[in-house]
């Protein structure tokens, strides 16, 4: 059992990161609804205001890595140039994609914009973050500004969806393959 | 733009989440706008290249979070401590629309009458 060392990367980038940002969306998402709301059936004592600022900072690092590693390391070999008269493109998955009508639209729809939307789940989670550190349960104070914190904590979560959603079936149509070969297990 | 100083000792402002909130809208508008730039104009394509493996994007995404924090930086200094008007939630919601929207390839290329 073998993978390259771009798959593992890969992985990383998807599952590591950004399978657990999403993850982790439903977790917050219910938290700041319930925390923030007007008549909250149980009132966060300062332990579970503490634990959900960790929550919410955590997020914000893994959403910061998964952007990163996504652009910085997986994007550059998503987007190399095969050389001239190179007629096996599976190594070069943007080529592949957009060498057939058929599947062209996954680059041209799908990772042009998930490399760019992606990008807004940081921005916006570390504002969510900040703004929970800031007010905590003071928010309450403030309807439309919970309200506004809560439609971009949404926003940010549609963003990842389709970011992920995009970049797995990216990689079920041109995977990202190649780099030194890791032996997982010897097989039979 | 109207703002008030706090009357109350006891409710924290809300100037320092105002700011926080419109700034990432500004963030999140600057980043399709620059990818609708970037997409539209080969020479602003270019400008953006900042790391060649990565091109465009690399810019496009640098030069939104540059943005997106000296707008948070100044608005920051400019609202902490104060009260200012909710209307800037609705402006940070249509912000937020734009990065949507101009991030969005149809819609780009509609734009650009591709």
């Amino acid at each position: 059992m073998e993978i390259s060392w771009r798959d593992l990367l890969t992985v990383l980038h998807g599952m590591g990161f950004g399978a657990l940002f999403m993850m982790a969306f439903s977790g917050a998402i219910g938290e700041l609804y319930e925390a923030w709301s007007a008549s909250p059936r149980t009132t966060l004592d300062p332990r579970g205001q503490k634990m959900l600022r960790l929550y919410l900072t955590g997020m914000v690092v893994i959403a910061w890595l998964t952007v990163l590693s996504g652009t910085y390391i997986i994007y550059p070999w998503y987007r190399a140039l095969p050389p001239a008269g190179t007629t096996d493109l599976s190594a070069f998955p943007r080529s592949l994609l957009l060498s057939s009508p058929h599947t062209s639209g996954w680059h041209n729809v799908g990772m042009e914009w998930k490399e760019n939307v992606a990008w807004m789940a940081p921005i916006v989670m570390t504002m969510v973050a900040y703004v929970y550190w800031k007010y905590g349960r003071g928010i309450n104070k403030h309807p439309d500004m919970r309200r506004a914190v809560l439609v971009f904590t949404a926003v940010a979560f549609i963003a990842t969806g389709i970011a992920g959603g995009f970049g797995v079936f990216l990689n079920k149509n041109a995977p990202v393959r190649g780099g030194a070969t890791i032996q997982l297990m010897q097989g039979e | 733009m109207a703002r008030a100083r706090t009357s109350s000792t006891q409710v924290e402002p809300n100037g320092a989440g105002m700011a926080a909130i419109l700034a990432a809208g500004i963030g999140c508008a600057a980043l399709g706008i620059f990818d609708f730039l970037g997409d539209a104009f080969a020479s602003v394509g270019r400008f953006f290249s900042f790391y060649a493996p990565v091109g465009t994007l690399s810019g496009v995404t640098d030069s939104a979070i540059l943005v997106w924090l000296l707008s948070w930086f100044v608005l920051a200094k400019r609202w902490s401590g104060r009260n200012v008007v909710l209307g800037h939630c609705f402006l940070a919601f249509a912000l937020l629309l734009v990065g949507v929207l101009f991030t969005f390839p149809p819609f780009i290329d509609l734009l650009q009458g591709k």
